[in-house]
């Protein structure tokens, strides 16, 4: 064999990157697509998207459509009855999402029109339930005719587009997840500070202790990864619950109980504890790459301590402080668990209401679009990190 | 003596309660415009010196006075010393001229001026036109040129250099000692400088002070120090020398007769020794040891009989090792090309002129 030693490198990283692709990024990827595709309601309904193509979205469209909505629920429940049940309640919950109420409406529409009628399908249907008078219902019908939409993708922004196809942003008492998202980035920057604050001085102890001292701080600093972060939090939960050993050791002295649970301050206390190593290992190793003779050629050459510091540590050290922030901040921004136990319902973050949507309203289009806003945000940050402190490495040219 | 500049009086320094004295109770004078050496080997305390005049180390006790101003107390940055380190310690985030305006920048001069002063500091050390390459670009040799322009372009009343050539490969040491030496020539700006390397020292200095245990051996010109070391440790530390010990025979005034422990008796100029029947050092330079290939009494007075071991070949000379007497040993230096040379093995004499050897007491 004479092939190149990198081309045997390559060969050998290819086990980890069928890996990485299978276990990674097809999963992941099949799941954003989920924001942008939208399929279940044309596959019960397809006669009646291409009626609606046309339509102006300006009031309830004309009897074609009618007729094909009969033609297309005659049979899907045809189909039903004979084959795979459940693309009418995909359907139903598909256009539910846009316009609740349509969960009940479209099955029983479907029960209902498929004995014989008489009279033109406008009438039957119209008074089979109101809803099919109001143009935002086919307006939802055709927004949902996929095969791609922007529907999920616009809800996570807090917009929509009526029937008509204008966007329009959605009436503030609807609007929630930009808010989320900046309750999310404000979490995120706020644990991030505060680990830097707290962070630093242990760092800087932990880089310029010697021998058994350096070993312990460093311990003491790692001891938390050996544990599990739900088994962290959890522990948190006794420490700060209304019965618990915080508020039982204040009692002693005639203070409390304090409400330190299910708020936000319980929510970065935690959030603090748990990420505080990612920040202390970077910073401990900027600060131990430091040259020490650097500080004290400043200090002869005339500068202040405070110079010294501005001028020479920390642009030496920026690298890793930018590190300990980009690896604090990128996690805080997705954390779930520790707001869902220890926060209240105003501290939940983004990766919650993913969550919230994927398992519990099963509106896997949303959660999809929201996972993709989570990623736009963290791909924001690291572009902004890498034009701020550069991915070169210190002192390349 | 001029002027002096900097002067060090009862200076102490120790590590810990009780522990032992890195300095010892340093008296020492810098002039203004000399070029003054610390020489020693490592641990002897020199560094430590340099350390408590830059202000990263507090003394213990004692003064130190800089323009009759006791600096002791003052934080490094307060004493406007400028200081080169043995590893540059250049700032790698900046370029070399930013290296260079740094203590100008820190004095709030203007930027025109600092470029001004820059250029001129670059031109100093011969590096013009390298401003805005990084350290990490340069040669160890370049680096260190920036760094000494750093520590001059601010004009500081007196520059530290600790073992600041440590790093470079000797052809280029020698040619960095040269230059420095040449900077200090035509700025005139006092120069302290740290060497464990003798070699250096002469070549650099206007006058060199030996360290030796935290304290100052002997302070005096390289010619003196090399000729007339004022004991056993600095004859044998400045330069090569024989050491062979012995006991006082007779001494009249400082003119001695030494039987030497393998055997002959030898004369020596008394320099810090005792009187008869004490135990001393006789230091003779290898290059005043004359060999010859015929007996002892052949040569003339004084000489002594020896056999040679060995005689290794180094171009400008030729370096011999001869058996004195009864298992002793002496090194003799002459110059290549020299006729008369005795064959190894083959009987041999020694000889050196009156007044070249000198006697010591022994190191306790």
């Amino acid at each position: 064999m004479s092939r190149s030693p990198r081309l045997s490198a390559a060969l050998l990283t290819a086990p980890l990157l069928a890996f990485l692709l299978l276990s990674f990024v097809a999963p992941i990827g099949a799941f954003l697509w989920r924001a942008v595709s939208d399929a279940e309601v044309a596959a019960v309904l397809p006669r009646t998207i291409v009626a609606l193509a046309g339509w102006d979205g300006a009031a309830a469209p004309h009897d074609a459509a009618f007729a094909a909505l009969v033609a297309d629920l005659r049979e899907a429940r045809a189909r039903e009855a004979t084959g795979p049940a459940g693309g009418i309640a995909r359907a139903a919950s598909r256009l539910n999402a846009d316009r609740p109420g349509l969960r009940g409406v479209l099955p029983m529409t479907a029960r209902r029109v498929a004995a014989p009628f008489d009279g033109p399908a406008r009438d039957a249907v119209i008074a089979i339930s109101a809803a099919w008078a109001d143009p935002e219902t086919w307006g939802a019908i055709r927004r949902a005719g996929g095969p791609l939409s922007s529907f999920h993708v616009l809800a996570a922004l807090d917009l929509r587009r009526d029937a008509s196809g204008s966007l329009r942003a959605l009436p503030d008492d609807q609007r929630v997840f930009g808010a989320v998202l900046v309750r999310s980035l404000w979490i995120a920057l706020l644990v991030t500070g505060v680990c830097l604050a707290l962070g630093w001085p242990l760092a800087w102890l932990a880089a310029t202790a010697r021998g058994w001292a350096a070993t312990l701080l460093l311990g003491a600093v790692l001891l938390p990864f050996w544990i599990s972060l739900v088994v962290r939090t959890a522990a948190w939960m006794v420490l700060l619950q209304r019965e618990g050993v915080v508020n039982a050791a204040l009692g002693a002295f005639g203070i409390g109980p304090l409400p330190l649970m299910m708020n936000r301050f319980a929510v970065v206390l935690a959030m603090v504890h748990i990420l505080l190593p990612f920040m202390v290992l970077p910073l401990v190793a900027a600060f131990r790459g430091l040259d020490p003779r650097l500080p004290r050629a400043a200090a002869s050459l005339g500068a202040s301590p405070w110079r010294v510091f501005r001028r020479v540590t920390l642009p030496l050290c920026l690298p890793g402080i930018a590190a300990g922030c980009i690896l604090v901040f990128i996690q805080a921004l997705g954390f779930y668990v520790t707001p869902a136990l220890l926060g209240g319902p105003g501290d939940q973050m983004l990766a919650w209401f993913v969550g919230f949507y994927a398992t519990r309203s099963v509106n896997w289009g949303l959660a999809a679009a929201l996972s993709l806003l989570l990623l736009v945000a963290v791909g924001v940050c690291v572009a902004l990190y890498g034009r701020l402190a550069g991915f070169r490495r210190p002192g390349a040219a | 003596m001029s002027e002096t500049l900097v002067r060090f009086e009862g200076v102490r320094k120790t590590y810990g309660a009780g522990g032992p004295a890195a300095v010892q109770s340093l008296d020492l004078d810098i002039a203004r415009g000399e070029l003054l050496t610390l020489l020693g080997p490592s641990g002897s305390g020199k560094t430590t010196t340099l350390m408590l005049l830059a202000g990263f180390e507090l003394p213990s006790a004692g003064r130190i006075m800089l323009d009759g101003r006791d600096i002791a107390r003052l934080p490094p940055h307060r004493r406007g010393i400028g200081v080169v380190f043995q590893s540059y310690a250049l700032f790698p985030h900046m370029s070399v001229a930013e290296n260079v305006a740094f203590p100008l920048a820190v004095r709030g001069v203007s930027k025109h001026d600092q470029a001004r002063r820059v250029a001129k500091a670059l031109d100093t050390v011969r590096l013009q036109g390298l401003g805005d390459r990084r350290p990490a670009q340069l040669s160890g040799g370049q680096q260190q040129r920036v760094a000494l322009a750093r520590a001059l372009v601010f004009e500081p009343p007196i520059v530290l250099l600790d073992e600041p050539l440590g790093a470079l490969d000797k052809a280029l040491r020698e040619e960095m000692q040269l230059e420095i030496r040449h900077i200090h020539q035509r700025l005139g700006v006092t120069m302290l400088y740290v060497t464990h390397d003798q070699a250096e020292a002469l070549t650099l200095s206007d006058r060199i002070a030996v360290f030796e245990g935290g304290r100052v051996r002997q302070l005096a010109d390289p010619r003196r120090l090399y000729d007339r070391p004022a004991d056993a440790f600095v004859a044998g530390f400045v330069g090569e020398n024989n050491l062979l010990p012995g006991v006082v025979e007779s001494r009249e005034e400082l003119d001695l007769r030494v039987r030497l422990d393998c055997g002959p008796v030898v004369d020596a100029q008394a320099v810090d020794c005792g009187g008869a029947g004490e135990r001393c050092l006789v230091a003779i330079r290898p290059e005043r040891v004359a060999v010859a290939g015929v007996t002892a009494a052949e040569l003339g007075e004084g000489a002594l009989p020896a056999v040679l071991t060995e005689a290794i070949f180094q171009g400008d000379h030729v370096r011999l090792r001869l058996a004195l007497g009864d298992g002793g040993a002496i090194l003799a230096k002459r110059p290549a090309g020299m006729s008369a040379l005795p064959e190894p093995g083959g009987p041999a004499a020694v000889a050196w002129p009156e007044g070249a050897a000198f006697a010591f007491r022994p190191p306790a």
